[in-house]
């Protein structure tokens, strides 16, 4: 009988990590931000059937990076966690913090014991509240750090370059349209650009409807970013 | 966090969700027969199409055997942007029936990235229906009317169904619950094809008018309390419910009417 290698777990932990960071660092990038009229999520995502973005439940969205069809699983299982929520309780029961808890319970279980691979994926969970002040933002990163971020939040390949320039530029005035203009702004840098047709862009808006989240269109994008 | 493996996974479907979780909506068992008739029920309910979509209207009364036990009850609700429900039979039934189907369409919705078809909509009602079989051979029956705006086609649609989750889909119109057969006559002799918005809110309000006038289990507009029943259109633009104003206008119009025969 062959011994198998001893792997020290700081070496073994420290591997994972490296996996799973260059599987999300080789994925396009998203940001959100929050605004006084709505959190509006703009991703780099030149599909527009394949999405990163989606509605979890009346005010919550979520975003994703990293490989599709893990962090689609997650949005399914999202979507699931929270409708038998509102089923068994009260719609008014279903919040972010509860959920961005339970995805960080997933990934951090698969990261440190279930799987044979980390899961490549970085989430966001974000909920739009009737006040900037009481947005959520939340990141859950792939060995299920959770993290609370506040103003705008940066997911992806290359965030640091993307926060850095955001952070420059970052107002807590804007309207949608120079929200949007900001965003892809922060997304490209200055060596490249990006069309309408390259974006898929969604709010939370603060309007006090039932359903918050909608996509932006093209046109309503291309016409921002003129 | 419910999390499946791929051959177990519930696919789109909010019911099959709930019965992998263990909170089965349609329960077998529990109540007699002979508890029936206390349970509050629901009556009257109706469709129609216009020129450019459909009308639904709905009495508000629920009654327990032979008292009111609500009146202020809606039977006839919204599904989603382009269509609405309306229910008449056992109330608890029904009520869970209408809050299932309306989270199963936007349950589809957000998981598929698209909403079901018409059609689709119509077929999961009846699905929902027959699950409630083994209760409608016990008595709680719940039959709906299902109706929408069909972008594929361009025009209203309607069906109704039978308690067994038969689905027949109807042309014109379509009346259920204990006083379908007076508001159903109103419906037929009044009925023409492309009547306008109004002409079709006009005529479901003429066809509860009767309903309640002969049936008991109906309620009719009550003047003394201002509960006045439920009337929408749904057409491309969505759901329109009619102000209880303009049914007020509407009812006293009626009453001059009935008051002259």
């Amino acid at each position: 009988m062959s011994m198998p290698f001893y792997v020290s777990p700081e070496q073994m932990m420290k591997d994972r990590a490296d996996y799973a960071r260059k599987g999300i660092a080789r994925g396009r990038a998203l940001v959100a931000m929050q605004t006084p009229s709505c959190i509006v999520i703009v991703a780099e995502n030149p599909s527009t059937t394949l999405r990163k973005v989606s509605e979890i439940y009346d005010r919550i969205a979520f975003a994703g990076v990293g490989k599709y069809n893990e962090f689609d699983q997650l949005r399914v299982a999202g979507v699931r966690a929270a409708e038998l929520r509102g089923y068994q309780y009260s719609r008014n029961d279903v919040d972010a913090r509860s959920l961005s808890n339970q995805y960080a319970q997933v990934l951090g279980d698969v990261f440190s014991t279930m799987g044979p691979k980390p899961l490549e994926v970085e989430l966001l969970v974000v909920e739009v509240g009737d006040t900037p002040a009481n947005d959520r933002l939340f990141h859950v990163l792939y060995d299920g750090t959770l993290l609370d971020e506040k103003n705008y939040c940066v997911l992806g390949g290359d965030a640091e370059g993307i926060g850095k320039r955001l952070a420059a530029s970052y107002r807590d005035d804007f309207d949608l349209a120079s929200a949007i203009k900001v965003a892809v702004a922060a997304l490209t840098g200055t060596d490249r650009t990006l069309a309408a047709a390259d974006l898929e862009v969604a709010t939370l808006a603060r309007t006090g409807k039932r359903r918050a989240f909608t996509r932006v269109l093209d046109d309503a994008v291309a016409n921002a970013l003129r | 966090m419910p999390r499946f493996t791929a051959g177990d996974d519930p696919g789109a479907s909010f019911p099959e969700l709930l019965r992998k979780v263990g909170l089965d909506a349609f329960p077998r068992g529990g109540l007699s027969t002979s508890d029936l008739a206390a349970l509050p029920h629901a009556t009257t309910c109706l469709a129609l199409t216009y020129d450019g979509g459909v009308v639904m209207a709905g009495d508000r009364r629920a009654t327990a055997g032979m008292s009111i036990s609500h009146r202020t009850m809606d039977k006839v609700v919204q599904a989603d942007e382009l269509s609405g429900v309306a229910i008449a039979g056992t109330a608890g039934p029904a009520m869970e029936m209408i809050k299932l189907f309306q989270l199963q369409l936007e349950y589809y919705e957000k998981v598929e990235g698209q909403s079901l078809s018409l059609e689709g909509k119509a077929n999961q009602l009846s699905m929902m229906v027959r699950s409630n079989l083994p209760a409608a051979m016990q008595g709680f029956v719940v039959v709906p009317i299902f109706a929408g705006f069909d972008p594929l086609i361009g025009r209203g649609r309607l069906w109704d169904y039978d308690p067994t989750g038969g689905r027949y889909e109807e042309h014109d119109f379509v009346a259920t619950g204990s006083g379908s057969m007076l508001a159903g006559t109103v419906l037929r002799v009044g009925w023409r094809q492309n009547l306008s918005r109004d002409a079709a809110i006009d005529l479901a309000s003429r066809a509860l008018w009767e309903a309640s006038d002969a049936d008991a289990a109906t309620g009719g507009p009550d003047v003394l309390r201002g509960i006045y029943p439920i009337v929408a259109s749904i057409d491309a633009t969505g759901w329109n419910r009619v102000a209880d104003d303009s049914l007020v206008k509407t009812y006293e119009t009626i009453m001059g009417e009935v008051r002259k025969r």
